[in-house]
């Protein structure tokens, strides 16, 4: 069932928001294949009835939302490419014409 | 000349027998010698040096009239995924090349509390993704053991900082392995705490679900006063633990009498090298000697560990990575849309490694594959977790070998991501069940490679695991790092 086309790959790069090249399509087409292929053997293990593990040891504990300091708006702009940082904002590429 | 522990190191500085600067220096220059002159070695185990970062800090420390901490004057070095305030933090991707960190992570704040002097950021796999270093943008680092080969990674830089003494103690993060397999190849102790015990703020993300920072050092009492130092809850991150972090370098008792330690045999029937088995072997039963109970463990689903880990690590990965879009840090290769920006920025900015993983991931996740992929793998994640949990009501530890292979060869495995992933064959169980484990070094090939075996403990139990690594380290001699001698002590 794991059998990943070039179509598949085209697919998952728009998903993902990669340019990707011809070669590139082709490379990760045969390579995923090969690895799906590996985790294929997954699908042996009986898994009725077991619930789906998403990590954590159960640690994590609510706390009371107390109001601090956060991140100074300069600093949160300091690494955005083409920043306005007079205006306090990010920049990008027109969306609404 | 003899190399110093950062506990001795200290104890040099509190004596007045060396300032904290002339220890900075010492770092600097070893630094120099062996990292950066091209005369030399050149292993690369670091990015970007912080020298004037770390001399300003050792300086200060020298004038304090108290010492400031446990790690006073000690001379650390950290993965390039760790933000320190100001300085560039790489992840090892041309992504964040000129990234400057706004804030520093918990470990940070708490390393330098304690006293430790950052002396600079190490190479690692790009965004943590990798077991070699090859993945870096910026190329690997070199094994000191023998510079054709590999480090192991992802931290490998971490791992050759503190195994070719150039620093005692360094960090670096473990998602599926990244400390535990680099310290077993370069012959250094690297440790994997539970998952939640140490702080993830300021870790740059891979799979939120898998990472943990943890220390490298050259002893099992070094690494012990370094987990000390960084491990405890933290609210800003959630998934930190707020239970109180023992004294670990109080539970170095020396004896493993009548510890239960579990050998899962059945897992290492295959695919391990020769040489590394005996060296395992012969571990083992140096274990009994000690009075340690050996018993058979069976953990029937890690066989499985692979595909569960590449499957859920690359899935988290697809999501963490999406921040990476040219608007709010990072590369922008500009476009004339949005989306076209979102795609070439991400196409420039990200290797080959990450593309291939964030293409997985989506994949696992995508409608249609989840339940068969993503959710498939979760319930054989349960299915691992489970399998320790009942093992860990018969044995206090399990004991297995670190990586099924010596260091190898610079693009023996690169080109095939598969055979890569498998090399983590032992490691990645650890991560998806969430329990601490600790790699010591066990012996070495004949060709001189250091071989590694690794504890795993019981959720919470580090203790256990650094008691049984120390009684292993203090019971014979077995050479760590690469012999190299840069805190003499004439």
């Amino acid at each position: 069932m794991s059998l990943l086309t070039r179509a598949d790959a085209t697919r998952i790069a728009t998903l993902a928001r990669l340019e990707l090249t011809e070669p590139e399509l082709d490379l990760f087409a045969r390579q995923l294949t090969s690895i799906l292929e590996y985790a294929d053997r997954l699908q042996a293990v009986d898994t009725t009835g077991v619930p789906p593990y998403a990590g954590g040891l159960g640690a994590g504990a609510l706390r009371d939302d107390q109001p601090a300091s956060s991140l100074a708006r300069e600093d949160a702009l300091g690494n955005a490419p083409g920043a306005d940082v007079t205006a306090g904002t990010f920049v990008v590429p027109k969306v609404i014409g | 000349m003899a190399t110093l522990s950062a506990a001795a190191l200290r104890q040099a500085i509190l004596n007045k027998e060396r300032t904290a600067a002339e220890v900075c220096e010492g770092a600097l220059a070893q630094i120099e010698a062996l990292d950066r002159d091209p005369q030399g070695p050149a292993l690369h185990a670091f990015q970007s040096v912080l020298a004037d970062r770390a001399r300003a800090r050792a300086a200060a420390l020298d004038r304090q009239r108290t010492p400031a901490g446990p790690l006073h004057g000690v001379p650390i070095a950290l993965k390039d995924n760790i933000l320190v305030r100001g300085s560039v933090t790489t992840a090892g991707s041309r992504m964040l090349e000129d990234f400057v960190s706004p804030y520093d992570a918990t470990v940070v704040q708490k390393l330098e509390e304690a006293g430790a002097v950052i002396v600079g950021k190490t190479t690692c796999d790009e965004f943590a993704m990798g077991s070699s270093t090859e993945n870096s943008a910026f190329g690997p680092a070199r094994n000191p053991a023998d510079p054709s080969r590999t480090p192991g990674g992802s931290s490998g830089g971490s791992a050759v900082a503190v195994a070719a003494g150039m620093t005692p103690l360094a960090l670096g993060s473990d998602t599926g392995g990244s400390i535990r397999q680099p310290a077993a190849l370069t012959g250094v102790v690297g440790v994997k705490p539970t998952y939640g015990r140490v702080s993830r703020y300021g870790l740059i993300a891979f799979a939120s679900s898998l990472d943990q920072i943890g220390p490298f050092a050259t002893t099992v009492a070094d690494a012990a006063l370094a987990l000390e130092v960084i491990a405890g809850g933290d609210t800003h991150d959630a998934t930190s633990a707020q239970t109180p972090v023992p004294r670990y370098t109080a539970a170095l008792t020396g004896s493993v009498r009548g510890t239960r330690i579990g050998v899962p045999s059945a897992l290492l029937e295959d695919g391990v090298d020769a040489e590394v088995k005996a060296a395992f072997v012969a571990a083992t039963a140096r274990m009994a000697s000690l009075g340690a109970t050996i018993v058979d463990v069976d953990l029937p689903h890690s066989r499985h560990a692979i595909p569960v880990y590449y499957l859920i690590a690359t899935a988290e990965a697809s999501s963490n990575l999406a921040r990476y879009d040219g608007v709010r840090y990072g590369l922008r290769v500009s476009a004339p849309t949005l989306a076209s920006m979102y795609e070439r920025t991400r196409a420039r900015g990200f290797g080959a490694e990450v593309k291939r993983r964030i293409m997985l991931g989506t994949y696992a996740l995508s409608a249609g594959y989840y339940d068969a992929y993503y959710l498939k793998a979760q319930q054989v994640r349960t299915l691992i977790r489970r399998d320790f949990d009942a093992a860990f009501g018969a044995v206090d530890t399990i004991l297995m070998p670190t990586s099924p292979v010596p260091a190898f060869k610079f693009g023996e495995r690169v080109d095939d991501p598969l055979q890569m992933y498998l090399a983590d064959v032992f490691t990645v169980s650890a991560n998806l069940a969430g329990i601490p484990g600790i790699s010591v070094p066990c012996g070495r090939t004949a060709a001189g490679l250091p071989v590694g075996m690794q504890f795993l403990g019981k959720p919470w139990d580090e203790a256990t695991i650094l008691r049984c690594a120390d009684a292993y380290e203090r019971s014979g001699t077995v050479t760590t790092g690469a012999g190299g001698s840069v805190y003499s002590t004439s």
